[in-house]
C-alpha cells in the first residue's frame, strides 16, 4: 500500500500518521505539500492527518480545504482513491465537500484530550475490515471541534446507509449520551462519504499502534487498509 | 470600496460560544438580555468601484470561504 500524507502549515500529527501506516504497510510514505497540485504516481491511500491547519483560522480546516492539493484530492477521491481524514483531516474533508456536514465547538465547550471509547458499526468496508463489526476499541482524542451536526435529511440518510463507520460508546460498548463527550449527532465518530471511500473520524488510531503507546486498538484499521490492497493485488 | 461581510449561524444550529457569553452577560448582571447568537464581521477593501461588480466579488468570496453555508448565512454591504 502506497501512502500519502497531506502536509499542511500548523498539521502536527503528519509523523506520527506516516509511522503508523509505516509499521502496517512496510512502505515509507509520501509527504505532500499542500502547494502541490498532483499526488505521487501510484498512491492507494491519502491520509490528511490531524493538527492545527492554519491556526484554526477562520473555521477550522476551512483555509486548507481550499489549498491547491485538494484538486488533486477530489479528482483522487472521484476515481474511488482512498481517502482517510483523522481529527483536523476530518474538518478538512467536510470542509472541501468531500464529506457531508460539519465539525461544530463541542458541546461542553472545552478541549477534550484523553482515551475514549467507539463501536465499530460494520466490518465489511476497506476502513473496517480489521475489526469485526460490534467491536469497541480505545482510541485518543485531542480536539476542541468535534462535535458532528448535519441537517435531519442528512444524518437520516448517513444511518440509513450504514455510512457512520464508528460511533462513540461505553469501555463495554453502550452508545448513550454520557459516552457522547463532544455531543455529535448519534454520537458519530466517523463517516465515510457516499461511495464509501472516504473516511473522517475525529479519533486518533495512529496514536494507539505500538505496545509503548499503552494500546494497539488503532491497528486494525491500518492492517485492514493494508489488506484491501493485497487483496486487489 | 469598502464593503463588509457578516456571517452569522443559521437559525436551529448550536451555538455553544454564543450560549456561554449569554450565561457570562447575565452573570454580569446586564439587563434584559434574551439570548446571544455569536458571528464573525469582515471588514473588506476592494479595488473595484462598480457597486455591482464588487457585490458580485464578495459573494464569491462569501460562498467560497468565508462562510460555511451549510450551517451559516451572509450579508453583504458595501459601505462606501
Amino acid at each position: 500500500m502506497k501512502s500519502a500524507v497531506l502536509v499542511f502549515p500548523g498539521i502536527n500529527r503528519e509523523r506520527d500518521m506516516a509511522r503508523a501506516l509505516k509499521l502496517a504497510s512496510g512502505n515509507e510514505t509520501a509527504m505532500v505539500w499542500h502547494a502541490e497540485t498532483a499526488l505521487p504516481k501510484g498512491t492507494d491511500l491519502v491520509v490528511v492527518p490531524g493538527g492545527f491547519s492554519y491556526g484554526d483560522y477562520l473555521r477550522c480546516g476551512a483555509i486548507a480545504a481550499r489549498a491547491p492539493v485538494m484538486d488533486a484530492v477530489r479528482d483522487f477521491a472521484a476515481k474511488g482513491g482512498l481517502v482517510l481524514g483523522v481529527c483536523n483531516g476530518f474538518q478538512i474533508l467536510c470542509e472541501s465537500g468531500l464529506l457531508p456536514g460539519v465539525l461544530m465547538r463541542n458541546a461542553g465547550l472545552k478541549f477534550v484530550c484523553r482515551d475514549v471509547h467507539m463501536k465499530v458499526e460494520r466490518s465489511d468496508t476497506p476502513f473496517t475490515r480489521g475489526y469485526n463489526a460490534g467491536q469497541v476499541i480505545r482510541v485518543p482524542v485531542a480536539h476542541g471541534e468535534g462535535n458532528y451536526e448535519a441537517d435531519e435529511e442528512t444524518l437520516k440518510r448517513l444511518e440509513g446507509d450504514g455510512r457512520v463507520l464508528y460511533r462513540y460508546c461505553s469501555a463495554d460498548g453502550v452508545v448513550d449520551e454520557a459516552s457522547n463527550f463532544n455531543g455529535a449527532a448519534h454520537s458519530i465518530a466517523g463517516i465515510v462519504n457516499e461511495r464509501g471511500n472516504v473516511l473522517g473520524m475525529m479519533p486518533h488510531p495512529e496514536n494507539h499502534v505500538e505496545e509503548i503507546m499503552g494500546c494497539t486498538d488503532g491497528r486494525g484499521l491500518f492492517a485492514g487498509l493494508v489488506q484491501q490492497f493485497e487483496k486487489a493485488a | 470600496m469598502k464593503a463588509r461581510v457578516t456571517v452569522t449561524l443559521k437559525s436551529g444550529i448550536l451555538d455553544p460560544q454564543g450560549k456561554a457569553i449569554e450565561g457570562a452577560l447575565k452573570s454580569l448582571g446586564v439587563d434584559g438580555i434574551a439570548s446571544v447568537r455569536q458571528g464573525k464581521v469582515f471588514d473588506i477593501e476592494l479595488a473595484a468601484t462598480d457597486k455591482a461588480k464588487a457585490e458580485a466579488a464578495l459573494k464569491a468570496a462569501a460562498d467560497k470561504l468565508l462562510a460555511n453555508t451549510v450551517i451559516e448565512n451572509y450579508r453583504v454591504e458595501v459601505l462606501s
